[in-house]
């Protein structure tokens, strides 16, 4: 082993000196590692078109999708925003025997480098992987980001919640790595690696820069889980010090359970990140402080491709009645302007959408309002 | 072997419930564990120790907050000529016990003890997280005494008020598998892999239990909360055991929820919960977030239950490090899980006695600590609850 190397050594060096562009395309790739500090992580990369707009892939979905994608649409085309739609169609194909999406709509989306997405629907059956799974496992998109905000109009038990929540989407308890050893005992393996952590957390921190938060906030487990949610902790120290004007600290989850369904109030200045499955649980009882799924938006970060999307179900017992509730696309499309960088739009929809669910004239039935889909959609187009 | 076992105790309770007469609808009484009413305690399965008419219970005050509180337990219990020998271990968590040796030695004594006396009470054990191979001596203990079940019950106090009212519900949670097995390792550096273990004996037991003490306490309906859409193999097999042993109780509701989106309606709509049952980890968010809505870890009491070993301990586990020995600390949760201690040993009197001294101090809204409000020390508010004792005499 030592003569290998002794032998090794002297030759390396040697191609070293034969190919020194080599070598120092190899030592830049190391020293860059995934991201430097001053690269964005998952930077839109999107082209305009010859008329200055960009193109969006749309998902509409199942059941109510169409209907409040409809209304999106109009709401956009009414704040003039730069936006062309480019409707594409998941419905899963079967290729090589897993369900996979059609070529088309990966082609579409990787062109676009965006995409918003309705609801859809997941069929129940055996061995049918969710398509939300499918298309985050396509593209890679590694965090999940779900902001909650009080929507003035809809009164909940909890008042000025404002809260963004950052989860790992790759990894984590949802690696689906699970196997019985014998009969009626079974191992499901909580995945935690260095480099979905490195990356998530890097996300957390530009991201709260980018909205104006001084505060991140790691939620973890690591009393328990000594080594894996120790590894998202320390990963998490690490990064903090590439980032001196953001404040770090990090809370136990069963801490922030607790102190968040006692008052969210404190967390409004906050970013909090975690991993996968305390993400997926907070993220929805963040949502229930504000009034249920309809009302938050949620979107998914890749670095190739980023994808929002309306978290809540199809609703296949309101479908095509003209009843469904608009505001968690909206929300959602909202959040695409602002990565996209379309802020003054996204300000603009969004103040009128706020105001007009404050004013509470043309709320939908979910919100105890008696107006339509498209009635609601008009009432925003008018205070736009 | 398990199963017949806990077929066992379950009859037990049953046959207790039905033994039970209608009593007249006291808060106290909807708080506890069922009493056993036939006075026969030779034929219980837990078989405390009893000495000279008093039982020796073991306890252990635990870190944080615990000394304080467990301070105004004794003085209650002791104002109240509760029958019990406290058999009293100081167990700690905290880096700066190591030297005084309270850590390791102290901890075998405290689990010794219980194997012996069969009772506990016990505050929390701090666990650190930068210790490293340091297992957490709350989870040591529950998997070592194999105290499998816990339970931890949330109800709105009278006169408490919070965000939302009418809440009755209870939350049991598997205490020595899943999340909390302590196994991981590190395949590569930066790559760990934790392992969640679920069995079907170990989720038949914690289904079994939870149908019986729903049956006991006089409960409608048994919700499993699980995430088998995702965890289709673990989580998929403690949903299947439990809705297998759900055919055995026809006369309770049974369903399943998902953990996000029980989180959710728990947030929202918490009245429509009733008995609880969960895997490890999802019992510990719930339980905090459950807490939060009736007022808080401070109001919370619980025990956990196993074949041989019962311990009493607060529902929703916190240390309170932050509030150590500046005497603001809530001993209501400490003082009821006593209170499920005594309903334990049947020893309901006392139990009644100083359960309803608390709530009434509660209720009435002058002496209350600042978690629930108010501005008074421990010292004050247990003193209250010992003058409410001796007006109600």
């Amino acid at each position: 082993m030592l003569a290998l190397r002794s032998i090794a050594a002297p030759v390396q060096r040697q191609c070293a000196r034969a190919a020194p562009r080599a070598a120092a395309v190899r030592l830049s790739f190391q020293n860059q590692r995934l991201y430097s500090s001053q690269d964005r992580v998952a930077k839109f990369n999107g082209q305009k078109d010859a008329q200055g707009r960009y193109t969006v892939s749309l998902i509409e979905g199942d059941g109510i999708g169409p209907e409040i994608a409809v209304a999106v649409k109009d709401i956009f085309a009414a704040a003039k925003t730069p936006i062309a739609w480019e409707p594409i169609n998941v419905d899963p194909i079967l290729k090589d025997g897993k369900t996979a999406i059609p070529d088309a709509a990966i082609e579409s989306i990787r062109r676009n480098k965006i995409a918003l997405k309705g609801p859809l629907a997941t069929p129940i059956g055996k061995g049918h992987v969710s398509l939300n799974l499918t298309l985050r496992r396509t593209f890679n998109l590694f965090a999940n980001l779900r902001p909650c905000r009080s929507v003035a109009g809809y009164k909940t038990p909890y008042d000025n919640v404002d809260t963004v929540l950052i989860r790992e989407n790759t990894e984590g308890e949802y690696s689906g790595i699970e196997h019985v050893v014998v009969d009626g005992v079974v191992q499901s393996i909580k995945l935690i690696t260095r480099e979905a952590s490195e990356r998530v957390l890097r996300y957390a921190f530009q991201h709260a820069r980018s909205i104006g938060r001084k505060k991140v906030r790691v939620v973890h487990k690591a009393t328990i889980m000594k080594m894996s949610d120790g590894l998202f902790l320390s990963v998490g120290n690490q990064i903090a010090k590439e980032f001196p004007d953001i404040e770090f600290d990090d809370e136990l989850l069963d801490n922030t359970c607790l102190k968040m369904t006692t008052d969210p109030v404190p967390y409004n200045d906050k970013v909090l990140v975690m991993p996968n499955l305390y993400g997926d649980i907070l993220s929805d009882m963040s949502a229930g402080l504000i009034g249920g799924l309809g009302l938050t938006p949620s979107g998914n970060i890749g670095d190739e491709c980023s994808i929002f999307e309306a978290v809540h179900g199809s609703a296949p017992d309101i479908a095509g009645k003209n009843l469904a509730n608009p505001t968690a696309l909206l929300l959602s499309s909202m959040m695409m302007l602002r990565h996209m960088g379309l802020t003054e739009y996204a300000d603009r929809i969004e103040k009128a959408a706020f105001a007009t669910l404050a004013e509470g004239k043309a709320l939908t039935g979910d919100l105890g309002g008696k107006a339509k889909t498209n009635e609601f959609a008009t009432a925003i187009i008018e205070k736009l | 072997m398990l199963t017949r076992n806990s077929a066992r105790a379950a009859q037990r309770l049953l046959r207790a419930a039905a033994q039970q007469p209608q009593q007249r609808l006291n808060v106290a009484r909807t708080f506890a564990t069922v009493a056993d009413n036939t006075g026969s305690l030779q034929a219980d399965i837990f078989k405390p120790t009893k000495y000279g008419g008093k039982y020796t219970v073991t306890l252990i005050p635990g870190d944080g907050i615990g000394a304080e509180v467990a301070e105004s337990v004794k003085t209650i219990f002791s104002a109240d000529n509760v029958p019990i020998t406290w058999e009293q271990i100081d167990v700690s968590g905290l880096d700066e016990a190591t030297a005084s040796g309270k850590t390791e030695e102290r901890f075998q004594e405290a689990v010794a003890s219980l194997r012996r006396n069969k009772l506990g009470l016990k505050g929390i054990l701090h666990t650190p997280i930068s210790r490293s191979g340091h297992q957490s001596f709350n989870v040591a203990m529950r998997q070592e005494l194999d105290i499998y079940a816990s339970i931890a019950l949330i109800k709105n106090i009278p006169g408490l008020q919070t965000r939302h009212d009418n809440i009755d519900l209870c939350i049991i949670r598997e205490n020595t598998e899943g999340e909390y097995s302590g196994l991981e390792h590190q395949s590569v550096p930066g790559v760990v892999e934790s392992l969640k273990i679920i069995t079907r004996a170990k989720s038949e037991r914690i289904a079994k239990f939870a149908f019986s003490f729903a049956l006991a306490n006089g409960r409608k309906k048994v919700t499993c909360i699980h995430k088998a859409n995702i965890m289709k193999l673990a989580d998929g097999l403690f949903r299947g055991t439990f809705h297998k042993v759900a055919k055995e109780y026809p006369q309770l509701e049974a369903n399943d929820m998902i953990v996000d989106n029980a989180s959710m309606q728990c947030v929202g709509k918490p009245q429509q919960f009733d008995v609880m049952v969960m895997p490890n980890l999802y019992g510990g968010i719930l339980s905090n977030i459950a807490a939060a809505l009736v007022g808080g870890p401070g109001v919370v009491p619980g025990c956990n239950m196993g074949r041989d070993v019962a311990v009493f301990e607060p529902g929703c586990r916190h240390v309170g490090l932050d509030i150590k020995g500046k005497d603001q600390a809530n001993p209501t949760a400490l003082l009821l899980s006593g209170c499920m201690l005594l309903r334990h040993l049947n020893l309901n009197q006392h139990a009644d006695r100083i359960s309803n001294a608390v709530y009434d101090v509660i209720a009435q809204g002058k002496v209350r600590t600042p978690d629930m409000g108010g501005q008074a020390t421990n010292r004050e508010f247990t003193n209250a609850i010992l003058d409410s004792m001796e007006k109600a005499l």
